[in-house]
């Protein structure tokens, strides 16, 4: 008879081949859902299985955005805690919100510009300072990457590039599963034509920027 | 997404689809002729998609006034032989729930599909009841998808079973299945089902129209269910339930454990699921290598009693996992009951998992962590019944994160400033939530005397401060109901507010019995131009319909002087000064006062705006009014001084005319 008592925490190696879990979090407006949409997309291109989830409704009115982004096996499309390969962040205390999600290897990435919550006076909490995030995720994680994508997305001729600047700095971790020049193809199934150069731009810039971390 | 992908023709074709455009696509393979909903989270996005694709598909679409009236469309288009759709969310079907239960009896000629989206753990919604319960009130078969792929199969699926049997079907989708994307798989589209058919009607008029007419062929026995003909209907359902349940289908499906290495337990279990829960259970069994099959039941009721039967009878114990409620676990005790047999059932009624609000993988792992302890140590299977039922009914916090072990880091994350949705900049609800408490404190009325009864829509946010006006909510409507109901019970100031989509659903009856009934309150229809909540969809306020197509505008105003209002007046409410005289008036006179703020959402598309506002810092206090007791989002504290960001700000003025230093003024580059 086999007792089931420690066989419950063992990973069967067959089911978890060639998982890659994306954890994307921000603000709304910012492009998450987009951004979210075109992996997916580059995933299925590539003949990956992939699922996501993403939480409407309240989002144009300056909530909090997340989606969820499984590939490999799985039907569900929630990732289970401390189990994201991959957490992109398009606003700096919604990473700090989604660490549950991650590990100390998972692959930290966000955008180091502040949206402070409209309502921040009649709270009880401060918004922490950026330096002091940086250091203390630096601490406790290997794969930190803050870079200024409001920075880079000006550069690339708009702020709403944001989003392909986050996800071509992505797309240069070598763990990313989908490669830079299959996100591009991606991005064009997914944005009107005249929206492309500018986003191809955003997309390397974000890359480079992460290759130079490397 | 670019829409018109939905359209294509190439059958095999993969799209990376949300579970809502799979419902269309769906609609579009299955031939669907007459489509019709009221918008609600999270089923919004088909109507928004069918508001744009209904020409190239032959559709007839409509937004409806509320649920009930897209019931009756698509009741009588089904009907009259045509393949109809409605959708709405899982409230929605109470408020259509008096004609829907009677779709059954009626029956159709040809198919209809009735899609309500759940929302357990109430992402947007006010209540996370479960719409399955609705099939059994019914009687009306129903479908539980997992996934987009799932959604589009069971709706073709759905039609083809709703027209071979002459009764509605039901798809119960989750905010999860409906907000997930996956890969969905094209299909043929059935371009015959549908195909117009303009012809002359009786009065020599040809009828130009892009969807296919049908033909009701009269048969009073069967569509007026007086009680005699109720009777004999309710029969015929009876005997159709008996022949549905005969059918084979393939939504059924038991799943084998990929790796069988630990088949050998001292219990034989299995597992039971549908929906989302399958997703997790699936994922659970597989990833953690629990070597159990799970049957995944796609069509739940009639519920499959012989599938069930055949699944459970050799098995030592079954774990029935489903959202919300424990439906399927009573349905398999009954089985269990009927039949004698001996196995034991583990789901929410002897507490192994939580028994309300979604699910996850973590939490049905935990379960199975949790149920694993304690079958280790036992050799009776009723053992571990005992030890369950005698646990306390099990409840997961609603927003359950594990403690991060390094100290500095979980300070960091607990004391997080929060996020939550606000009124946009330049919200004209702000500028009217701002009058109202400025009126109520010239005119020194304490602030508990006053009862807030609020509705449906983005000003229910007014819940929050600094503004706090929401005091009382049941439903769509139910501010001018309870406006009446507190005007009789308390002698407290009674403020009601419902937006334009809100009031043409459901404000108007209660409005005409406040006034019958000589009730006293104000009652504002806050007439932002648009359904703002769910995304901007139009409703009779406004001069377009459905489809794009121009179409009366119904007045407001016009519907309170009908219902016998005395008082009704129609305001802008960004002129602070009007609007607060208004409000004076409003709460001196004696009966209903209606006032009618009339400015469009900040979110409506193409709205230009015509300037931005700035700090004068020579004039202004540091008072902070703005930023406290305004609380828009333009404006905020940057290095100790009050800037506006005028990429934020919409100009609408009401900052300056609210500063009494009138140190807000319009911005140079904008005059």
């Amino acid at each position: 008879m086999i007792s089931m008592k420690k066989d419950i925490y063992s990973k069967n190696p067959e089911f978890c081949k060639n998982s890659y879990t994306i954890y994307i979090c921000g603000v709304g407006g910012q492009g998450i859902i987009k951004t979210s949409t075109i992996i997916g997309n580059g995933a299925m291109n590539e003949k990956m299985n992939v699922v996501m989830s993403e939480i409407h409704g309240m989002s144009q009115r300056g909530g909090a955005v997340s989606t969820e982004l499984k590939i490999g096996n799985y039907k569900s499309s929630l990732i289970e805690e401390f189990n994201a390969d991959m957490i992109i962040g398009f606003e700096p205390i919604e990473v700090v919100r989604s660490l549950n999600k991650a590990n100390i290897n998972t692959k930290i990435l966000f955008n180091t510009t502040p949206i402070i919550p409209s309502n921040i006076t009649s709270q009880k909490n401060n918004y922490p300072d950026i330096k002091e995030i940086i250091a203390i995720l630096k601490e406790n994680y290997n794969y930190i990457y803050p870079i200024n994508g409001d920075q880079l997305a000006k550069e690339s001729g708009d702020l709403l590039t944001l989003n392909m600047v986050l996800l071509g700095a992505a797309t240069a971790d070598k763990t990313f599963p989908i490669s830079k020049n299959k996100i591009i193809s991606s991005m064009k199934d997914n944005l009107k034509p005249k929206l492309h150069d500018m986003n191809i731009e955003a997309i390397e810039k974000g890359y480079e920027k992460i290759k130079s971390f490397q | 997404m670019i829409l018109e992908k939905l359209l294509s023709n190439e059958v095999g074709k993969k799209l990376f689809l949300l579970g809502n455009e799979a419902a269309v696509r769906g609609a579009i393979e299955a031939g669907v002729s007459i489509a019709a909903t009221y918008p609600g989270t999270p089923s919004s996005e088909i109507g928004n998609i069918l508001y744009y694709l209904s020409k190239d598909t032959n559709i007839y679409f409509e937004f409806s006034v509320n649920e009930k009236v897209a019931m009756e469309v698509v009741a009588t288009g089904a009907v009259s032989g045509l393949r109809s759709f409605t959708f709405m969310k899982h409230v929605g079907l109470n408020v259509a729930s008096d004609s829907f239960i009677t779709t059954a009896y009626n029956g159709v000629n040809a198919g209809m599909v009735i899609l309500t989206a759940d929302d357990p753990s109430m992402f947007s919604s006010q209540n996370e009841q479960d719409n399955r319960h609705y099939a059994r009130l019914a009687k009306i078969p129903i479908l539980e998808p997992s996934n987009p792929q799932e959604i589009k199969d069971m709706m073709i699926y759905g039609f083809e079973r709703s027209e071979k049997f002459k009764i509605p079907v039901i798809i119960r989708t989750t905010t999860r299945i409906s907000h997930m994307r996956g890969i969905v798989e094209l299909g043929e589209i059935n371009n015959t089902i549908n195909k117009i058919n303009n012809t002359i009607n009786n009065n020599n008029i040809l009828e130009n129209v892009h969807w296919k007419k049908g033909f009701f062929k009269k048969n009073p026995d069967q569509y007026v269910p007086i009680p005699k003909n109720a009777a004999q209907m309710h029969k015929n359902l009876i005997l159709k339930l008996e022949d549905i349940k005969k059918i084979d289908n393939k939504l059924n499906k038991i799943y084998s454990p990929s790796n069988t290495l630990k088949k050998n337990f001292k219990f034989n279990l299995a597992i039971i699921s549908s929906g989302s829960s399958f997703n997790y259970a699936y994922d659970i069994v597989n990833k953690y290598n629990l070597g159990i099959n799970i049957l995944k039941l796609g069509f739940t009721y009639p519920f499959p009693e012989k599938e069930v039967l055949k699944f459970i009878k050799n098995l030592d114990g079954v774990f029935i996992l489903e959202e919300v409620d424990p439906i399927i676990e009573k349905e398999v005790l009954v089985i269990i009951a009927k039949h004698q047999l001996k196995l034991s059932v583990f789901g929410k009624l002897n507490n192994v998992f939580p028994v309300i609000y979604e699910f996850s993988p973590d939490i049905i792992l935990n379960s199975f962590k949790n149920f694993y302890k304690i079958a280790n140590k036992e050799n009776n299977i009723k053992n571990i019944v005992s030890e369950f039922n005698s646990k306390k009914i099990k409840i997961n916090d609603y927003n359950q994160n594990r403690k991060l072990k390094n100290t500095k880091l979980n300070n960091l994350v607990e004391n997080l400033p929060n996020r939550p949705p606000t009124f946009c900049a330049g919200c004209p609800h702000r500028s009217t939530f701002f009058a109202v408490k400025r009126t109520i404190k010239e005119l020194n009325i304490p602030e508990n005397n006053v009862i807030f009864a609020s509705d449906i829509g983005c000003y229910t946010l007014g819940i929050n401060p600094p503004y706090q006006t929401a005091d009382y909510l049941l439903s769509m409507g139910s501010s001018v109901g309870d406006g009446g109901g507190f005007s009789k019970a308390t002698n407290q100031l009674i403020m009601s507010f419902i937006g334009d989509s809100t009031f043409f659903h459901s404000g108007i009856s209660p409005l005409i019995n406040g006034i019958h009934n000589k009730d006293k309150f104000v009652l504002t229809v806050l007439d932002n131009r648009t359904t703002a909540m769910t995304g901007g969809q139009p409703n009779p306020g406004l001069n377009v319909d459905g489809m794009g197509d121009s179409a009366p505008e119904i007045s407001i105003e016009k519907i309170a002087i009908g219902s016998g209002a005395e008082f009704v007046k129609v305001i802008n409410p960004l002129n602070l000064k009007k609007t607060i005289e208004t409000y004076k008036k409003a709460i001196e006179f004696n009966g209903v006062a209606v006032i009618i703020v009339k400015y469009p959402c900040a979110l409506i598309k193409g709205l230009k705006k015509k300037k931005s506002m700035e700090i004068n810092y020579n004039k202004c206090s540091h008072c902070l009014d703005c930023v406290k007791i305004l609380a828009c989002p333009a404006i905020s504290i940057k290095n100790n001084k009050i800037v506006i960001d005028y990429l934020n700000c919409r100009g609408c003025t009401t900052c300056t005319q609210m500063c009494k230093e009138k140190a807000i003024k319009v911005k140079d580059s904008f005059r």
